[in-house]
């Protein structure tokens, strides 16, 4: 669009200004990692590579990180499976009650994780009578990761042409054979962006977790919450956030890569952008 | 498709899950009577190890090494016992009370406001304390309380405890308050900047202040409180919130208020005056002259527990003085038996934390969970319970 | 991936896997029902069967002494929570957040938004969208807590000479709003990115002026993208209740109270009821927002 040079340095600014909002408490955050101080006192009196040094020897934060990086696999697996049948089932058929449905896969996500946590743990434990495990948060968390990618998959559904599978019917494949070579391909940087986001989702989430979560385990999130309680653990906390912003590259590049087209590098696309309506799911 | 068809599958759906529940209904409708506990009986025995143990417990309670390779006293649990400990930590006394309910759990450190609703409830059960050995040890005015024993019988082994204490910033509130009354009837010399704790048990903090300047209230135990006295106490803690400058649940973030200057005085922990103190805040507790409330720890069996045998050898493990004075050290708080204050790694811990203070003690009103029958001993009116207290509370902070 | 949803029995074989196939084929409704049943049963067995179960609770009462649910059917936890005044003062408060979290949010999205699509170089473009996308992967907790300190008396704020709000009401909407802005300016740069900017040419080569194109050809397409942003930041705060417990100071929110009350004499009942008040407000929203297909651009 052509803007004046004016309203350009205008909207620049303001640019400038939202990521100085965005950045400066999470410079915080990396300064306080090395804060001298227990209570983070500022400005910093002193500063100590102590909070590093303990973050790495905790076998709690590794033990952690392992246990959400296992739960959020699991269920980005499970929301995979399931987003993609319901996509395909909303945007090639039309049937009765579809309204419902479409608005039943938004609920679990629209919803407030506590209405949600204590939903689920009242159905758990109260209704159902099992324990709760690693597997009620896998089962929670799937729930609503679900509807990451069943956005992902039926905009992409929306904007391809179902014609490709009825030329690939025509000549004589089955409708898994169809669905394998035609549909997926088509589908496949949609998936890949909608699981990520399932996967960010889930590895971040608590409030859900602190309700269906078992006995003597832990997520990072919820190690972090103990830990945020703990005098002496606080300031670790802080390390183990600076290393998971910087970690955080790798699943932000590979959304890059992996959905190609999607984060709004090539100028002149001719179809809109899947790869972020995804991030747009990201709550909680 | 027709808007008006839409709701009417929801509707199907919604109404069929309702019926298969109600069908089903849940299992816990309970009818035991009031005041008594369940019919539960003690072990008569310790045997064999089961093999496994599942602990939940205040944070910092149960530390195998894995936070920091020096505070470990698991590890040493499962080589001489061979069970193995899985750990939940809990943040309130509430929290404790909703986990445990879940029969998920064998061993529980339960504070004296959680530890009557779990034995109401029948979560845990009787505790036959001449199996254990560290029991005797115990400095004699933390057994056979209200909070751990019921009709005579005990329900568990006390740990440590510790007092609710006034802290206050040395450079910004003078005089050296002496009374609960600079949080109350004088909260408006620090206005903004007075803090409370967030949990409905603080009721008792003011009832303790009225028992003291309100006698005609009658109140003499800050957990038995009818309904006229709990409305005094709201009111005094609604008079009192337009000066709070915050509640505090995270004794981190309290600390942090005091340092940087958000909170000048209001209650806390000695552990949070610690932490305040070695971070250079010109802080200072006082036991008012009121008297404080304060809690004293219980660790007890889970009545569903399938390790009963690990729970003893457990309860057992953590009363005995090395490993009570490496807890009460590690959690800031005074240990249950004297013998530890020989092994505290800080020689002076006990003298900080008041421990065998008798008269300390004696000024302290313990955690109970306020109950529908007077612990007071009042039979002609009806006391308010804590979920009376939990709605007041609500109330309160408006 | 696979996604063979055929029975068991037609496992083995290549033939019963081509007359299965057929079968799909042929029976469009039998299709359907593979692809549905497994995702529908899951919403409904865990999702609604749990909502369905929290709801009948709300009906339900605690026995005062042990804290346990019992069954004995009542309406005294709705009337309490419709009818006592604290209730209505705190869900007006959490509503007021809400809407203030996601009026700042769309605020600050739009313009930051826009300059992303439409106005950065390509090579820009990129790094922008990464540095939007990565503050998402800082845990939620640490996030919060770092705005207590920013806002802490002596804090990052006061020192840079800017007064702070102290730990109150406005740093709640503070720290949310940053929590979830993120959640509003993706909807939103999506949304832009999906104006063709031959659309916009076309529109200026008419004759049209910046902000004429603005309000007459982007906004229309935007809409709905606008809305989806709003679905994150209004319901995400309205269920919150631990950034409140860290810069709220007494702020109390809707979700403090179903937490206090979940866990405190484990009301559940009571907590069951006062949930009640997000999720009809919610749903209130979801079903006037569904005209404008925003749920779509979720």
């Amino acid at each position: 669009m052509k803007l004046s040079r004016s309203a350009r340095i205008t909207l620049g600014t303001l640019t400038a200004v939202v990521l100085l909002f965005i950045y400066v408490p999470l410079l915080l955050v990396v300064i306080n990692s090395f804060n001298g101080d227990r209570s983070f006192g500022w400005p910093p009196r002193s500063f100590t590579l102590e909070w590093w040094s303990r973050a790495f020897q905790s076998e709690g934060v590794r033990e952690a990180i392992a246990t959400s990086l296992w739960v959020a696999l699991i269920s980005t697996a499970i929301s995979l499976v399931l987003g993609t049948l319901l996509a395909l089932a909303l945007q090639r058929h039309d049937f009765f009650g579809k309204d419902v449905i479409n608005l039943l896969v938004i609920l679990p996500i629209a919803l407030p994780g506590i209405v949600t946590g204590i939903a689920l743990n009242n159905l758990f434990t109260t209704v159902l009578g099992v324990s709760l495990s690693l597997w009620t948060v896998i089962i929670a968390h799937a729930t609503f990761c679900m509807v990451t990618v069943f956005n992902n998959a039926i905009a992409r559904l929306r904007r391809t042409n179902s014609s490709f599978e009825e030329a690939s019917s025509d000549l004589g494949a089955g409708i898994f054979t169809t669905f394998r070579l035609v549909t997926l391909p088509q589908l496949r940087s949609a998936l890949v962006a909608g699981g990520l986001l399932a996967f960010a989702l889930s590895f971040d989430e608590i409030i859900v977790t602190t309700f269906t979560i078992g006995a003597g385990q832990q997520t990072l999130p919820v190690w972090i919450l103990n830990n945020l309680f703990r005098p002496n653990q606080a300031p670790v906390v802080n390390v183990v956030a600076v290393v998971l912003i910087i970690a955080s590259v790798v699943p932000v590049w590979l959304a890059q890569r992996l959905s190609g087209d999607a984060i709004g590098t090539t100028r002149s696309r001719k179809k809109a952008s899947p790869g972020i309506t995804k991030a747009s799911s990201t709550a909680r | 498709m027709a808007r008006t068809q839409s709701s009417l599958p929801l509707l199907c759906l919604t109404t069929a899950a309702l019926l298969a529940l109600t069908a089903c209904g849940t299992s816990n409708g309970s009818t035991e009577g009031q005041g008594s506990a369940p019919e539960l009986t003690a072990q008569a025995e310790v045997g064999e190890g089961e093999g496994s143990l599942s602990v939940l417990a205040w944070p910092g309670y149960v530390e195998d090494g894995t936070n920091d390779p020096d505070v470990d006293w698991v590890s040493s649990f499962e080589e001489e016992t061979g069970c193995m400990v899985d750990f939940k930590p809990f943040g309130t006394s509430d929290e404790a009370v909703t986990l445990m309910r879940s029969g998920q759990y064998d061993v529980v450190s339960a504070s004296g406001d959680a530890s009557l609703r779990l034995i109401a409830g029948g979560d845990v059960e009787p505790v036959n304390v001449d199996l254990i050995e560290s029991y005797e040890g115990i400095y004699p005015f933390l057994k056979d309380q209200l909070w751990n024993t019921v009709d005579g019988v005990n329900y568990g082994v006390p740990h440590g405890w510790g007092a609710n204490v006034l802290m206050y910033r040395a450079d910004q509130v003078t005089p050296a308050p002496t009374s609960w009354r600079s949080v109350f009837e004088d909260a408006e010399q620090n206005s903004g900047k007075v803090t409370a704790y967030d949990s409905p048990i603080y009721i008792a903090d003011a009832a303790v202040y009225l028992m003291a300047h309100n006698p005609d209230l009658g109140i003499t135990n800050p957990y038995a409180l009818d309904a006229d006295q709990l409305a005094a106490a709201v009111d005094l803690l609604k008079a009192q919130r337009e000066h709070v400058g915050e509640y505090w649940s995270d004794v981190v973030k309290e600390v942090q208020s005091f340092a940087s200057g958000s909170s000048v005085i209001g209650t806390t922990w000695q552990v949070g005056a610690n932490i305040a103190q070695a971070d250079g805040a010109d802080v200072k507790t006082v036991l008012p002259e009121e008297g404080a409330t304060g809690w004293s720890d219980t660790w007890m069996i889970g009545a569903e527990s399938e390790h009963k045998n690990c729970a003893y050898k457990w309860l057992d493990h953590i009363a005995s003085p090395e490993i009570n004075a490496q807890v009460a050290e590690y959690f800031g708080e005074s240990p249950a038996t004297p013998a530890a204050c020989e092994l505290t790694q800080d020689a002076s811990h006990c003298e900080t934390y008041h421990s065998g203070d008798e008269d300390y003690a004696s000024q302290i009103w313990y955690w109970t969970t306020p109950v529908a029958e007077c612990i007071d001993g009042r039979t002609d009116v009806e006391c308010t319970d804590y979920s009376e207290w939990t709605k007041a509370w609500t109330e309160i902070k408006g | 991936m696979s996604v063979d949803i055929r029975p068991a029995d037609a496992a083995p074989g290549r033939p019963s896997r081509q007359a299965l196939s057929a079968l799909l084929y042929r029976r469009g409704r039998l299709r359907l029902a593979g692809l549905l049943t497994a995702p529908a049963a899951w919403l409904i067995l865990v999702y609604i069967a749990a909502l369905s179960a929290l709801l009948i609770t709300a009906l339900w009462t605690v026995d005062t002494f042990t804290g346990k649910v019992s069954t004995t059917w009542t309406l005294d936890n709705l009337i309490q929570v419709t009818t006592d005044p604290v209730y209505q003062t705190i869900a007006l408060r959490t509503l007021r957040i809400a809407v203030l979290v996601t009026v700042v949010d769309m605020v600050l999205a739009l313009p930051i938004a826009f300059f992303i699509a439409k106005v950065a170089s390509p090579r820009w473009r990129g790094v922008l969208v990464v540095a939007i996308l990565m503050p998402l992967w800082a845990s939620y907790l640490v996030k919060a807590y770092a705005w207590r300190n920013v806002l802490a008396e002596g804090g990052l704020l006061e020192w840079l000479g800017i007064s702070s709000p102290g730990y109150s009401e406005a740093a709640v909407v503070i720290a949310l709003s940053y929590i979830w802005l993120p959640y509003m300016i993706l909807p939103i740069h999506a949304g832009f990115e999906r104006v063709p900017d031959s659309l916009l040419e076309a529109s200026s080569d008419l004759g049209a002026k910046p902000l004429a194109t603005l309000r007459l050809v982007i906004l229309p397409i935007l809409v709905p993208s606008i809305i989806a942003g709003t679905i994150f930041t209004f319901a995400l705060t309205l269920g919150d209740y631990i950034t409140a417990q860290i810069v709220g100071g007494t702020t109390q929110m809707l979700g403090t109270v179903v937490y206090a009350n979940v866990g405190a004499a484990n009301n559940l009942p009571l907590a069951s009821a006062v949930a009640l008040i997000p999720i009809a407000v919610i749903m209130a929203y979801l079903l006037i927002v569904r005209r404008t297909g925003a749920l779509n651009n979720l």
